[in-house]
């Protein structure tokens, strides 16, 4: 998905150093072999994505299935584990494992459906604020500090709470709340692209405002947005894991990580195992997450790592 | 005019999402009841005048009172906000203590095992769901191991695991700025000036170099906090702290509004006090920041 958005960039930055030989696409394809974290990082994501689509060949059970003879059943390497239920069962006599794996269901689409709303109100507010400034600027700058200083976790709980807590209702608050970030970074590079002389030669041409934001400044945005949704998959994915934790988030039975924790909670003394497992693959989805987001950044600029 | 809009929002949001007077009556009410609750509170006025009335006695410092403790809000929180400020504050001081030292050294062996061990914690830190975090220690240190006890505020104690699990949370910023800071005043002219006059290493380090690149640090620490105190409802329900991130999620499963309500505002004016104390010692240790 990273070649055609990627070769732009490459093109600036591959013109100065290297005068004959490698492509640009061979360029960016040399970085990235050569970058530890966007390698583990694709690798993680990758596995993740496989797991959730083939959920249900992977999955040894139906994840909803409960089955009250065979409760808390210890995990493979425990004594008395058995293969069919490698991961043992829970309270309620389900397949972890098979929880686990449509797990990454879950978290991928809230994950990647909170980012999509988030991205389209930031990058519309960013957008328009680093092309207009001024008074359009003042209006959006504001907006971000109004919501920067809400406390995002406490609103998402208690209008989750209020409206009933769902998967669409966790998407949708959690994708309001945490645009901000987005249209920061977004104000920052339209004012960056808006001087550049193709956009001057765009005006000049008589294009309207609205193409020039979409044909001409969109496009250079690109590589910044793919960078930018990838952080906040792995933020929205640990934010929808904390509510549901907290019991304000998915509702039971869908297995979501967070809320397996929450479930696991109550027998971790006894099976801390319970809560281990679903923390650590929430762990390695979003380490993943950021490792490719920074590993992208760093192989489309690699002059721009901080 | 931050803080007003912020108290809008809130209170729209809040409000909007869901019938309070039914939500207060339980499942169990009959309309008649609930007619009731929403005369009783006046959830049947148009919802401007609602917003101005609360606003109004919100400056004065009354929140109402809640219909779960019969108790003036502003006492519970009063009662309350000590714990949480105890957290965000030993929260924040952990991370700063950790992460500048181990910025440092990240930055005068950049590219080493160093180095690459101080991004690897902080990348790791980013990754890592923090309420989680608590409970693997609360498992490992306070079961296994016996060394700390699981919850409660009684001693300093109860506060460690507390204060690290909300603190590493604060810790990539801190080290990455330390790190980025030093790196660029370490090539700077005047380093080089102070080394060539031999000055001793750890002076240069220290005396000059530190005191640039921590600047940004300080003023970072200020927001920080507040995002801080924001994260401590997680924490604190893990810990069973009873500060008042615990008691914002008791009041949200309740359908304690008053309290809810008051809280969301609080912590928003705290975080909006911070962003103006971290421009304010932005500009006192920076005189380039004045200058502009």
């Amino acid at each position: 998905m990273s070649t055609p958005v990627v070769s732009i960039q490459a093109l600036d930055a591959g013109l100065g150093e290297t005068v004959i030989f490698p492509s640009p696409g061979k360029i960016i394809r040399m970085r990235m072999r050569r970058h530890k974290g966007f390698i583990v990082g694709s690798i993680a994501v990758l596995l993740t994505f496989l797991i959730a689509i083939l959920a249900p060949i992977v999955a040894p059970h139906d994840p909803y299935e409960q089955n009250l003879e065979n409760r808390l059943k210890p995990a493979i390497w425990q004594e008395k584990g058995t293969w069919n239920h490698p991961l043992g069962t829970d309270n309620l006599g389900r397949d972890y494992l098979s929880r686990l794996v449509y797990g990454c269901r879950i978290s991928l689409i809230i994950g990647f459906s909170i980012m999509m709303i988030a991205l389209v109100l930031g990058t519309i507010m960013g957008m328009l604020a680093g092309y207009y400034g001024g008074k359009v600027d003042m209006v959006v700058s504001f907006l971000i500090t109004v919501r920067l200083a809400l406390p995002a976790v406490l609103v998402a709980l208690a209008v989750v709470a209020l409206i009933g807590g769902s998967m669409t209702v966790v998407i949708v608050v959690l994708g309001f709340l945490i645009w901000a970030r987005i249209a920061v970074v977004m104000r920052a590079s339209t004012q960056r692209i808006r001087s550049n002389d193709y956009v001057a030669a765009a005006q000049a041409a008589g294009c309207s405002t609205l193409r020039i934001l979409l044909t001409e400044i969109l496009p250079n945005l690109a590589d910044n947005l793919v960078v930018v949704a990838t952080l906040e998959i792995g933020r929205a994915i640990l934010l929808e894991a904390a509510l549901s934790f907290l019991g304000m988030g998915v509702m039971p039975p869908t297995p979501s990580w967070g809320l397996m924790i929450s479930e696991g909670k109550e027998f971790m003394f006894f099976y801390p195992h319970l809560i281990a497992i679903p923390g650590i693959a929430l762990f390695v989805l979003v380490l993943g997450m950021n490792l490719l987001g920074d590993g992208i950044r760093d192989v489309t600029t690699p002059e721009g790592r901080s | 005019m931050v803080a007003i809009t912020v108290s809008i929002v809130s209170f729209m949001m809040i409000r909007l999402s869901g019938d309070p007077a039914v939500a207060l009556a339980g499942e169990n009410a009959t309309s008649q009841e609930i007619e009731l609750i929403r005369e009783q509170y006046g959830f049947d006025r148009p919802i401007l005048i609602q917003y101005l009335d609360w606003a109004a006695r919100a400056i004065q410092g009354d929140f109402g009172e809640s219909p779960y403790f019969n108790q003036p809000v502003t006492q519970i929180i009063g009662d309350r906000i000590g714990v949480t400020m105890k957290l965000g504050v030993m929260a924040l001081l952990f991370a700063v203590v950790f992460s500048i030292p181990v910025g440092v050294l990240a930055s005068i062996r950049p590219n080493t095992w160093i180095d690459r061990t101080a991004l690897g914690i902080s990348v790791m830190g980013q990754a890592m769901p923090s309420f989680w975090f608590g409970l693997i220690m609360i498992i490992v240190l306070g079961v296994w191991l016996r060394l700390l006890p699981i919850s409660g505020t009684d001693s300093l104690a109860n506060f460690v695991m507390p204060t690290i699990a909300l603190g590493y949370y604060g810790i990539p910023a801190f080290m990455r700025l330390t790190r980025s800071g030093m790196l660029e005043v370490l090539s700077s002219d005047h380093i080089r000036t102070a080394r060539a006059k031999g000055l001793r290493w750890g002076r240069v380090l220290f005396k000059h170099a530190l005191r640039n690149a921590i600047i940004p640090v300080v003023a970072l620490a200020a927001v920080q906090l507040g995002f801080l105190l924001g994260g401590s409802i997680v924490i604190e329900s893990v810990f069973a702290l009873h500060g008042i991130g615990y008691l914002a999620w008791e009041s949200i499963g309740r359908s304690d509004l008053p309290v809810v309500q008051a809280i969301v505002l609080l912590l928003s004016m705290i975080f909006v006090g911070l962003t103006l104390v971290s421009d304010i010692i932005n500009a006192f240790l920076d005189p380039r920041i004045r200058v502009k």
